[in-house]
């Protein structure tokens, strides 16, 4: 028999082995899903983790790498405040969504003037609508009680078709023989984010997710508001005697999140997408969510996380087209990491107990 | 043989190109790539696709070197996808949805060396990029006459994708036809937003059921409006991008099938031989692109014979499905007695024709 037993306290060991053996657990469990499917498992796991940094195209693909992640951790280390808290922001896809239509609209509706002043505004714009989209929810729950995990997912619906409204109508293209999809930032220097250093893949949504990492690990270690989070998420009846506010505390961290979001999708979609298009997300908002558990909510961790499951995703590509692998394959594999994640997370708050012989002992 | 089409895609000023791209010398071996905006398995649109590839490797066996990525999101990941097979030594990259259209350009011009084949484009700025699509409001047509004369509720529907020119094509066709031989036809379209999402699609299908539409047309890739239909006796509907088989003889009735065989073969076949050149290709029923699947027995010999003959005078080039008079929705004349729609005008459509009620989102 074996029985789990709850520590008196998180083990300090396991919150930070969990990712690296749910990692290995992933390759394990992985490579045996790839050889069941009749390739080479290490060839797989190979071009997954190692190609892309060191193989032939690692000078291209770890700039993509930066492309990837640099929403991901954006958007991951904003969800990261309110999951400490206790505050389920699951939106954050709608969020996104909202700060790209935000941002380029704004944007585009300076077309064609050129002016240093065009792309602060816009990241203020796309800021500003990740912003708007969370306080719905936060609002909500604060004045009526309504669930934010409800709430923020089906606003991300409803971000949905504001988006295609806008791909098809409102901001479509005036030049684009009626089909849908904005002007292209790429012909529009004025609002453009570009590639700072060529071929290097950072653009200024990367530089403002380092800069986040930094201000979000500053806050939680030196700032009170870190300190009521944490303590909020801790223990919220102890938190309520200290004074913390708790719809202040849903207001600000819906609200940082919501931003945060926002930014990222503005910085997407006028730099690597190019455009408002129907489909523009591409499910970061979802995935930001998996990267804060990655990386144990913390603004380093979550840098790590991003980073990693920028691999999975540019290395399973490679390992779908080179090894004509089902890109489902590649999907499940992803999924595996979340699931082993959340399995050996038991481990810090749970130890394993074997119970052999004593439980018969207690039977009698 | 393909007949090509070349158009002018007179907004963008762009003009005939096709005397732009230099004549490559032949390949011994030519490495083709397909990127799918879906899953192989969707049973539609990416699976037409597939068989088109698969049907180049059978035509040249060794020669050709397969490779292929499904399920790539439209945005940046294409730009990657597409960059990381053209490093990877891919000689032509077939781009198989119209969301690829921004990514296509700006990689097709990082690699002058590589051929850029994008579907249901328009955007042809390098001399490397050539475009492709099928004239699928013809098989619209041929479905119309099979919905006008099936509804018994008068009532019949169409599962919009995005509101795009390829898509009001095939709105405007197929309430044409129907029209044509039912005048009492009313239309409705409820519009799914996705391309492929089988449960955003049989809500669709049901919505239409609900209100009391008889006979659907779907514009999205995946078979769950059949699915759906199959649910509800007296429901039909029809097969799309792939003949979906599966649900014969009813709800599927017929079906538009994508042939894309033939153009992936000539394609590649051009590059091996040295003859290939930029083009700019349109094709349809005439063409064998647009299939009519078989009409199933579930459909009075009657209602066949009348879709066979629209089927086979679009063929002969005797019937063209807008020929007018026809006015737009708001009563403006477009086409007058006797005239046929222009190219240009069903390529950037972006209009109902009169008496269809809906609204198109904006």
């Amino acid at each position: 028999m074996i029985r789990l037993e709850k520590r008196p306290n998180p083990s300090r060991f396991w919150l930070y082995a969990t990712p690296v053996v749910a990692v290995a657990l992933t390759m394990i469990a992985g490579g045996l899903m790839f050889a069941a499917l009749g390739k080479n498992p290490f060839e797989v796991i190979r071009t997954i983790f190692w190609d892309p940094l060191f193989g032939e195209f690692a000078w291209y693909l770890r700039g993509q790498l930066l492309v990837k992640a640099g929403p991901l951790v954006l958007i991951a280390v904003g969800l990261s405040l309110g999951f400490r808290a206790g505050i389920w922001n699951i939106g954050a896809e709608g969020q996104y969504i909202m700060g790209a239509i935000c941002g380029a609209g704004v944007g585009l509706a300076f077309y064609p003037t050129e002016s240093r002043l065009i792309f602060p505004l816009m990241i203020l714009a796309g800021a500003f609508g990740g912003w708007v989209w969370a306080m719905i929810p936060a609002i909500l729950k604060t004045r009526f009680n309504t669930n934010e995990i409800l709430v923020s997912l089906m606003l991300v619906y409803v971000a949905q078709t504001i988006l295609a409204m806008a791909s098809t109508g409102f901001l479509r293209n005036p030049e684009g023989a009626g089909f849908p999809g904005s002007r292209n930032f790429s012909s529009y220097p004025a609002a453009q984010n570009p590639e700072l250093i060529a071929g290097s893949g950072l653009h200024w949504g990367g530089v403002a997710a380092l800069a986040v990492v930094v201000l979000a690990y500053v806050l939680l270690q030196k700032h009170i508001l870190g300190f009521q989070i944490k303590l909020a998420g801790q223990a919220p009846r102890a938190a309520r005697f200290h004074g913390v506010n708790p719809a202040t505390l849903v207001v600000l961290c819906m609200g940082i999140s919501g931003a945060l979001a926002g930014l990222a999708g503005m910085f997407e979609v006028t730099g690597p997408a190019g455009q408002i298009s129907i489909d523009f997300n591409s499910g970061y908002g979802f995935t930001a969510i998996i990267v804060a558990f990655l990386g144990r909510l913390n603004p380093v961790g979550i840098l790590l996380g991003g980073l990693l499951m920028a691999l999975t995703y540019i290395g399973g590509e490679m390992a779908s087209t080179n090894l004509g692998l089902p890109s489902s394959a590649i999907q499940a594999f992803q999924g595996m990491l979340l699931f082993f994640l959340l399995g050996v997370d038991v481990l810090t708050n749970f130890r394993i107990r074997s119970l052999i012989g004593r439980s018969t002992t207690g039977a009698r | 043989m393909l007949r090509r089409t070349l158009l002018a895609t007179a907004a963008l000023g762009l003009g005939l190109m096709t005397t732009g791209g230099a004549l490559a010398a032949g390949m011994d071996k030519v490495k083709a790539c397909f990127v799918y905006v879906g899953p192989i398995g969707d049973g539609g649109w990416t699976y037409q696709h597939h068989q088109g590839a698969l049907a180049v490797q059978e035509a040249y066996g060794d020669k050709v070197e397969l490779q292929w990525q499904e399920s790539v999101p439209e945005g940046a990941d294409a730009e990657r996808v597409l960059t990381q097979m053209a490093l990877g030594g891919c000689n032509i990259i077939f781009t198989t949805s119209f969301g690829y259209m921004d990514q296509t350009n700006a990689v097709a011009a990082k690699f002058p060396d590589v051929k850029f084949e994008h579907a249901t484009g328009f955007k042809r700025d390098s001399a490397n990029v050539s475009t492709y699509n099928a004239r699928f409001y013809e098989g619209r047509a041929v479905q119309g006459t099979i919905a006008g004369m099936m509804t018994k509720s008068n009532k019949i529907g169409y599962i919009g994708s995005f509101p795009i020119p390829e898509v009001m094509n095939g709105i405007n066709a197929y309430y044409l036809a129907a029209k044509k031989v039912n005048p009492n036809v009313e239309l409705s379209v409820v519009w799914a937003f996705t391309w492929f999402d089988p449960a955003k699609e049989a809500d669709s299908a049901k919505a239409l059921i609900d209100q009391g539409v008889d006979v659907i047309a779907a514009h999205t890739d995946s078979t769950a409006p059949l699915a759906e239909a199959a649910k509800t006796p007296g429901v039909i509907g029809f097969g799309q991008a792939s003949d979906m088989e599966a649900y014969k003889p009813s709800p599927r009735v017929s079906s538009i099938i994508d042939n894309w065989a033939p153009y992936y073969v000539k394609r590649v076949g051009e590059l091996l031989d040295g003859t290939y050149a930029q083009s700019d290709t349109w094709a349809g029923i005439a063409d064998g692109e647009v299939l009519i699947g078989d009409i199933t027995e579930a459909v009075p010999a009657e209602v066949k014979a009348a879709a066979e003959k629209v089927r086979d005078d679009i063929a002969a080039g005797t019937l063209h499905p807008f020929t007018g008079p026809i006015n737009k929705q708001d009563g403006s004349p477009w086409l007058a007695e006797g005239a046929t729609a222009p190219d240009g005008d069903l390529l950037g459509m972006g209009f109902y024709v009169e008496g269809i009620t809906a609204e198109i989102p904006k």
